[in-house]
């Protein structure tokens, strides 16, 4: 790849914050570092990445909305996790992270579980127990 | 506090540049095609049956921690590096050794490092970065993948250190103790380890998982993905496969270009024109990656054409295969 060839279709995906340092050739075919701010490839398989995420955050708040699951369902997808990832963080097994997912056992959680939930998910209790 | 001349560069890759950073501030002073070149970090792997998020694990690199710990083997250099189980004392730790006046590498997870743009951060957690201050309470991060210095809480930075999940970073922290100036014998030694050891990775592990042989034996799963997994799926596992290739961290094609830049740096030093030739050649192997994931880019937007097929992306990674194992058969010829 020489430098001319590096390179800058933006999409935003990076917000402006800074550019990616590419390798490529000068005009006297030495390796220099190249700033980048996308190329078109990464960005399709990254939005499609963000696709499948979205989908399942969007099919687990429809869930949680008709009384299926509880909210936890919603912030686990949320935030890219599994029951067994939020098991460790909460210090228990993800079978009991499972049994939280049921309404009825949610609703009767005490409030220092709720807290800790709240906690794993970087948000208030209030915000944990409902979905946006 | 600040620690004054600590030098912030920018790099493709993380552990290549945190490694880089972290020597410069110790006066040994080594670009990141050279770290990585010596770390031997160049590989390529592809495990369908150890599936990541749902999707076949494929490397590029070898693993997280091994450039590192190559690089400071091959250069006789000390580091001092701990874990910790408690949150607390790991920042103490960290400030005690701030106060020191010494930079240190941190392995953090990216989902929680709130200075990165939201697109990328996912769950990852082995991203190093450097930490060389602190001021009202939030620390000075020198990230290598960022342009400038930038800043994190301390309560993001303990999430950060002990995110759970495949390869938890449990609080770890490094810096160097000791770091000798090689002589120039030295570093042609460093280096040319560096390459024996990549160069066997690439051709000898008699597995079809590792290596030449497992850009080949992806060939084969590509092409008949389609057929296999139907439309949707195939185009996942295409997008993933671009990500891996091409996402923040490998310079471009997989790594393929900072190794070809470290090997005419390696040129210059060990003097042996082979190394500038093999530079060219991963350099042309380097482009036939770009032209996978670019055509294979145009497959996951919907774009296949009669000509841009997962036959037609088999054949490309077949050709990745013979170029690569072109500039590896002429590596296995440098002289000690």
């Amino acid at each position: 790849m020489d430098k001319e060839q590096v390179p800058q279709d933006d999409e935003n995906l990076l917000e402006g914050k800074f550019a990616v340092v590419k390798y490529a050739l000068d005009k006297n075919g030495k390796y220099v570092k190249v700033q980048s701010v996308g190329w078109e490839p990464e960005n399709v398989a990254l939005k499609q990445a963000w696709e499948v995420i979205n989908e399942k955050v969007e099919a687990a708040r429809k869930k949680v909305l008709s009384g299926e699951v509880s909210a936890l369902a919603y912030w686990i997808e949320k935030n890219q996790m599994d029951e067994k990832m939020v098991g460790d963080y909460m210090g228990f097994s993800k079978w009991k992270v499972k049994e939280h997912l049921h309404p009825k056992t949610f609703s009767s959680l005490p409030e220092d579980v709720l807290k800790k939930y709240a906690e794993v998910f970087k948000v208030t209790i209030d915000e944990f127990i409902k979905v946006p | 506090m600040i620690i004054p001349n600590y030098q912030h560069n920018q790099s493709a890759h993380c552990e290549n540049g945190t490694v880089s950073n972290l020597l410069n501030f110790h006066k040994l002073e080594l670009s990141e095609p050279m770290v990585f070149g010596i770390g031997s970090g160049l590989f390529f792997t592809y495990l369908p049956f150890v599936k990541l998020n749902g999707m076949p694990g494929t490397s590029y690199r070898i693993m997280p921690g091994n450039i590192f710990s190559n690089m400071t083997k091959r250069l006789n250099i000390k580091i001092k590096s701990e874990k910790f189980s408690d949150k607390k004392k790991a920042m103490d730790e960290l400030d005690r050794t701030l106060d020191k006046g010494l930079p240190v590498g941190l392995l953090t997870s990216v989902f929680y490092l709130t200075y990165l743009p939201k697109a990328y951060r996912f769950h990852f957690n082995a991203h190093n970065i450097v930490v060389f201050g602190k001021e009202n309470g939030n620390y000075l991060v020198s990230d290598p993948v960022m342009d400038n210095p930038t800043e994190i809480s301390y309560d993001d930075l303990v999430r950060a250190r002990f995110a759970k999940g495949t390869m938890a970073p449990k609080g770890r922290m490094y810096y160097p103790v000791e770091v000798p100036v090689p002589t120039e014998k030295e570093m042609q030694t460093a280096i040319v380890k560096g390459i024996r050891n990549t160069t066997s990775d690439m051709l000898n592990i008699p597995f079809p998982i590792a290596g030449v042989k497992a850009i080949r034996f992806l060939s084969k799963r590509v092409r008949h993905w389609q057929d296999k997994l139907g439309e949707k799926q195939a185009g996942l596992y295409l997008g993933n496969q671009i990500r891996m290739q091409e996402e923040i961290g490998t310079g471009g094609a997989g790594f393929r270009f900072i190794y070809a830049a470290f090997l005419q740096e390696a040129a210059d030093i060990l003097r042996q024109d082979l190394l500038n030739e093999a530079s060219a050649d991963m350099t042309i192997a380097g482009d036939r990656w770009r032209d996978f994931a670019f055509n294979a880019g145009k497959i996951c937007k919907g774009r296949a054409t009669d000509d841009i097929t997962y036959p037609m992306l088999a054949d490309i990674l077949l050709d990745c295969a013979d170029k690569e194992e072109k500039v590896f058969r002429k590596l296995q010829k440098i002289s000690a």
